[in-house]
């Protein structure tokens, strides 16, 4: 079976060996940036471990999680502004850590706990979507605020492979480019759906030249390479910020991992297609090319490691002894003011 | 004070909202140059610009959803899907997203939107033009229903409406578009929402009624008034969450209830009424509660329409019976 491999006519800077193909675009030349990107997609890579651990022993609710894909959320976030609005599917925890959401957030969001979505950081981004797609359309509502409004910022949507098969994906995308809205849809093509395949989703060559039909530019990039996504990524926000419109990206990638901790991709998937995909993984990657262009010693690579094991051991235990809300915090935040007819059963649960 | 129709009246509100706060935005499929296939929208892209009254392309889940988003972000929405037999698509986005981002984000962000839409029988319209369906809307939490009965309803309704900080799905009866006019005061004063309005008292039976349901509800309580039967009569006007003290009251007060909607029988909003009854008034209840509804069948085409819709005989016969029951 021949698998999609990024093509030479995608736009990557590092090739998977971390051989710099093409002049590498200007934050890529500072160590320091690159630097706290790679410690981002370490980060959540050691959130995504956790996460799993957690679950695996029954104290966090499915996961999903990003393993592979670290350079797709990591890229996307680090391009984005402050004033930008983040509008994420189940599988972007690393650009939601960029954006400033916090490691107890994503735990308790995980554990169930609807606090987690009360961002104390990035107040107007929106929560994990997990009707897939279905947030396309609000990052096109989020643009027309902005539009409307006069603020400077973009809306960026991200969601997968499987998702572009739907309608509010295209009609979202269809509003944009008819608007000239400030949106920015980006696709984490992980090459799997749950089980479906890439090929079996759409008999589409690529998904980015699904913009065609919006009249929206659209690009494949490596999302495998963070530098490709970041640059990618920032090109489009600088046009929309310009008022030139939308645009969507389409990440090349690949999920090493099951589709969440509920899934056995061991049902539908041979070993033997996963083990090269590992040759390709963003955050070797990067961390190959800081090595052999900035020093990056061992040392750095240990304390880096150690420092973010250590976060997330202890978010994880602030997490865990975190006790649910009392119980009739269901009616408190249902409106803005509670109707008489809620009164009542909210009273109830109170007293028994 | 002018003589405005139920057309006229949304216009007027609407208007009246455009001018009060710079964040109201109003879009839908034709409401722009056409002024919406109804009228609804008429001269406003005129008087506030194109910026703020928008044609979209046709889609209704982005209608819902674009709202949804603006909503979140600073905007309020005033969005119309041209009939409610197309909503169907937008009801993803209203369930998944508009009734509960408040609630998953515990108060961060909200999603102050209207989603207007025309609904109900009875003008020989098309196939899927003529579906009363807000059972289905009203059974999601975190969601508002408002149906009005009358201009000065739908003018203070729909201001009330645009001025909640929560989304609200406003269905406007579209056979009473155009049917009755009345003396509408345009002050900008809202009408409470969560709030029945008792168009008539009568101590001998409660009909509970909502949009153009009232019309037949109200020619009923005329002809037993002449039988010496005297209806109290409410308009529920929000169906979710909807006056349940009020229907209460009346009720134990005249022993006997009728309900009275065009939206088919089972799982109607009727039945919710009546459980509520059951459950809280038993021991005032003369008789059973009684149901005026339409049948469980596929909305008719026109030609067959009418005998769908629940008519004035109906309701009439229904209080009878339980006028009569012992
Ligand atoms: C509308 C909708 N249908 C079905 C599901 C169940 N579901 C969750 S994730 C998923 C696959 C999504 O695949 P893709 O869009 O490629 O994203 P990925 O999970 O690979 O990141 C499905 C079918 C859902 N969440 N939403
Ligand atoms: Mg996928």
């Amino acid at each position: 079976m021949v698998e999609q491999q990024p093509s030479p006519s995608i736009s990557g800077f590092l090739d998977a060996t971390a051989e710099v193909r093409r002049p590498l675009p200007d934050f890529a030349k500072d160590r320091a940036t690159l630097v706290e990107m790679y410690a981002a997609m370490v980060l959540t890579r050691a959130f995504d471990t956790k996460a799993i651990a957690l679950q695996r022993t029954g104290r966090l609710g499915t996961y999903a999680s990003s393993l592979g894909q670290e350079a797709i959320g990591v890229g996307v976030a680090s391009a984005m502004r402050p004033e930008d609005v983040f509008l994420p599917s189940f599988r972007e925890h690393g650009a939601q850590l960029v954006r400033g959401v916090t490691l107890d957030e994503l735990l308790l969001y995980w554990g169930g706990d609807e606090r987690g979505n009360d961002f104390k950081g990035p107040r107007q981004d929106f929560p994990v979507c997990i009707p897939v797609a279905s947030q396309f359309p609000h990052a096109a509502g989020v643009a027309l605020a902005m539009k409307q409004k006069g603020e400077p910022g973009v809306a960026v949507a991200v969601a997968g492979d499987g998702a572009t098969s739907k309608g509010d994906f295209y009609e979202a995308m269809n509003i944009v480019g008819a608007w000239q809205l400030p949106a920015v849809f980006v696709i984490n093509n992980n090459q799997w759906a749950i089980s479906v395949r890439r090929k079996d989703q759409t008999a589409a060559e690529t998904l980015a030249q699904k913009a065609v039909a919006a009249g929206l530019p659209g690009e494949q990039v490596d999302g495998n390479d963070v530098i490709a996504v970041r640059e990618a990524v920032g090109r489009a926000l600088d046009r929309a910020r310009a008022g030139e419109g939308g645009a969507l990206i389409e990440c090349l990638s690949y999920r090493l991992g099951d589709h969440t901790t509920a899934d056995d991709a061991s049902r539908y998937r041979e070993e033997e297609e996963v083990s090269p995909r590992w040759k390709e993984e963003p955050v070797a990657r990067l961390r190959k090319y800081l090595t052999d262009a900035h020093s990056w010693s061992k040392t750095d690579e240990e304390e880096l490691l150690r420092s973010c094991r250590e976060d997330v051991e202890t978010a994880a235990e602030r997490y865990l002894a975190t006790g649910p809300e009392a119980a009739r915090a269901m009616f408190d935040t249902l409106f803005a003011e509670m109707p008489a007819d809620l009164a009542a059963p909210a009273e109830g649960l109170e007293n028994g | 004070m002018a003589e405005l129709t139920m057309i006229e009246a949304i216009r007027a509100a609407l208007f009246r909202a455009l001018e009060e706060d710079p964040d109201i935005v109003i879009f839908g499929e034709d409401v722009g140059i056409d002024g919406g296939v109804f009228r609804a929208t008429d001269g406003l892209i005129q008087r506030f610009g194109a910026a703020r009254v928008r044609d979209t392309p046709l889609s209704e889940t982005v209608i819902a959803g674009v709202a949804v988003g603006a909503a979140a972000h600073g905007l309020r929405p005033v969005a119309e899907i041209q009939f409610m037999g197309f909503i169907y698509s937008a009801i993803d986005q209203l369930v998944n997203h508009a009734a509960r981002l408040r609630n998953r984000t515990r108060g961060r962000l909200g999603c102050p939107m209207v989603l207007r839409a025309p609904f109900g029988g009875g003008v020989k319209a098309p196939e899927h033009h003529s579906e009363s369906m807000e059972a289905m809307l009203a059974h999601i939490p975190g969601l508002r229903v408002v149906i009005p009965s009358s201009p000065t309803r739908a003018y203070g309704l729909l201001l009330a409406a645009i001025r909640d900080p929560d989304p609200v799905v406003f269905l406007e009866p579209k056979r009473l578009y155009r049917s009755v006019s009345e003396a509408v005061e345009d002050n900008g004063k809202a009408l409470p929402l969560d709030r029945a309005f008792v168009l008539r008292e009568g101590g001998d039976v409660t009909l509970v009624t909502w949009g153009a349901m009232v019309q037949e509800s109200r020619e009923a309580a005329d002809l037993l008034a002449d039988e010496g039967i005297f209806a109290e009569m409410i308009d529920l006007g929000t169906l979710k969450p909807y006056d349940r003290a009020t229907v209460r009251d009346s009720v134990r007060k005249t022993g006997r209830c009728v309900i009275v909607h065009e939206a088919p029988l089972t799982a109607g909003f009727g039945a919710e009424i009546a459980a509520d009854l059951a459950e809280h008034c038993l021991t005032s209840l003369l008789a059973p509660v009684r149901r005026v509804a339409g049948y469980d069948t596929v909305m008719p085409y026109p030609r067959l329409e009418r005998h769908y819709m629940p008519s004035t005989a109906r309701v009439v016969n229904a209080v009878r019976s339980v006028m009569e029951f012992t």
